[in-house]
């Protein structure tokens, strides 16, 4: 459930809510905090729930001593009300069993609090390409029928690849064709249940593999930003192979692969 | 799925644990009447009880309602509980009102309707001379302590973790936490899970002005040095009054570690 941090809840009629889905490499997770670092959105809330791993720790935007004693916890909710821009922020794993309570209470405040629209950013693994995906932009995008209405010209415009179909049991020959997403996480049962749900969602995804994918996440919000343009498009004069410098990288993302090393070791 | 140096494809366990969902996924769709009975008769077995003391019967209102109090200390892993039970319970009398009783397939116990107190994981006291400061208790008169440790390989830093002086001690607190910590806080980006968090979180997001008192050692079963690493805390205002005599403590403690000791020798 949605606990606002002020007395009040914050009105987001008409919002955007962007939200990352955990998955391959946590490259969702990674562009969320690559926006709302770089926005510097403000937090308005927490989701409270008992379908994630609890977590905390001091606040991972921090950009200076006062600042960085804020707690934070597993799953929290910023704000840009200039941008019309709400984003959901996921820090831990799915508690077994607990994905499908999480998506139907997800979407149930959607609704109630008259979003306009929600952006998933996921990933799906790199390996289960097939040789068409192979040979074109590692990036796809999914609409639900109510969104696609709106933004189906963007899209084309934007010359975007739609997710495509696969073999639903990929072992059996004559198996229908349907939209999978594997190591999307929460990805396909989001999609599907805002189908139903009649949600305006779309899914920005990159193929990925584990490992570094900080540069992956600097990829798919440079994907998200051709659409949305959150922070202004580079200029042909910027050299266009360093995405990084638009985007500020959040002060929680020192020490990703561990401690320092013993000098001993060497 | 990954290729080891050697060719052989192999299937890494992916980070954001995405692997379980397919299975899930997959469950799902052939779950029968029957699975989802089994499932759901597994959860109300998993589910943690509280218990009152003597008579074992449940604790029908919450424990906080029924002994209203302004501070609710938490100590989690066994040098924690030492460092409470030496340091602060010796002073005082200290009532056992409660206890909770959880099973999970990890527990070694079979039996779960019959939990012998000494098989209780976790006990509720509360002090006799002094139950409760401002009568009926709202959440926001309570103030949450909360004690445990973590390995200090656990604790990221720009050196080597060998070269840290373990033990030490470092503190998280919610926004409501006005007092000052008895250590410094812990520095991105570095974060705790399971319980404490869980207890944490809890106190953030309502209001409640809690601590997290984390003890960063490299001996994780109960040790001395570690415990007394804990001792800072003592200067607190919440644990100031409930402190009386530290000596005693000490000798308490070590009675604690010599009757814990383990005689492993492989010669006898």
């Amino acid at each position: 459930m949605f606990v606002p941090c002020g007395e009040s809840v914050p009105d987001l009629t008409g919002f955007t809510l962007l939200m990352p889905a955990v998955s391959v490499g946590n490259v969702g997770q990674l562009a969320i905090d690559l926006i709302i670092s770089t926005l510097n959105m403000s937090k308005i809330g927490y989701f409270y729930t008992d379908c994630l791993v609890p977590m905390v720790g001091n606040n991972p935007y921090a950009t200076g001593e006062e600042n960085s004693t804020e707690l934070s916890i597993n799953a929290e909710v910023y704000s840009l009300p200039s941008r019309r821009l709400v984003a959901l922020q996921l820090r831990s794993i799915f508690i077994k069993y607990k994905t499908k309570p999480f998506c139907e209470k997800l979407l149930s405040w959607v609704k109630g609090s008259n979003c306009a629209r929600v952006i998933v950013l996921s990933s799906s693994h790199s390996y289960q390409r097939n040789d068409l995906q192979l040979r074109s932009t590692p990036f796809r995008y999914l609409l639900t029928p109510s969104m696609q209405i709106n933004v189906q010209n963007k899209m084309k415009s934007l010359n975007w690849e739609e997710m495509e179909k696969s073999p639903c049991i990929p072992e059996i020959n004559d198996s229908e064709f349907c939209v999978r997403i594997p190591g999307g996480g929460i990805t396909k049962a989001l999609y599907d249940e805002s189908c139903s749900k009649e949600i305006q969602m779309a899914v920005l995804l990159k193929f990925v593999s584990e490992g570094d994918n900080i540069p992956d996440a600097l990829g798919l919000v440079e994907y998200l930003n051709e659409w949305l343009q959150i922070i202004k498009p580079h200029v042909s004069s910027e050299d266009p192979t360093v995405p990084s410098l638009r985007w500020k990288m959040p002060s929680s993302w020192r020490l990703l692969f561990g401690s320092g090393l013993p000098p001993a070791l060497f | 799925m990954a290729a080891t140096f050697f060719g052989e494809v192999v299937k890494a366990p992916c980070r954001a644990g995405t692997e379980e969902e397919e299975e899930e996924e997959e469950e799902g769709r052939r779950e029968t009447p029957e699975d989802r009975e089994v499932r759901r008769q597994l959860a109300r077995k998993r589910e943690v009880r509280l218990l009152r003391r003597q008579t074992k019967t449940s604790l029908e209102v919450s424990l906080l309602e029924k002994y209203p109090c302004s501070k609710f200390i938490i100590a989690i892993g066994n040098n924690a509980v030492a460092f409470l039970s030496s340091f602060v319970m010796n002073s005082g009398v200290w009532e056992e009102v409660g206890f909770a009783k959880l099973w999970n397939e990890w527990c070694r116990t079979t039996d779960t309707t019959h939990l012998s107190p000494a098989e209780a994981f976790c006990i509720f006291y509360h002090l006799k001379s002094n139950p409760s400061v401002f009568g009926s208790c709202t959440r926001k008169n309570t103030q949450v302590t909360i004690l445990t440790c973590r390995h200090v390989t656990d604790y990221k830093t720009s050196e080597s973790t060998g070269s840290l002086p373990a033990p030490f001690l470092k503190a998280l607190k919610t926004q409501n936490f006005k007092d000052p910590a008895c250590c410094s806080l812990l520095e991105q980006p570095n974060i705790v899970h399971d319980l404490p968090a869980a207890v944490l979180s809890y106190c953030q997001v309502w209001k409640i002005p809690a601590i997290l008192y984390l003890c960063y050692t490299d001996v994780m079963k109960l040790d001395l040095i570690t415990v007394e690493a804990f001792k800072p805390i003592l200067s607190s205002r919440s644990l100031k009054s409930l402190v009386k005599n530290i000596p005693q403590s000490t000798e308490i403690l070590k009675k604690l570690m010599t009757t814990n000791e383990v005689q492993s020798n492989i010669y006898t």
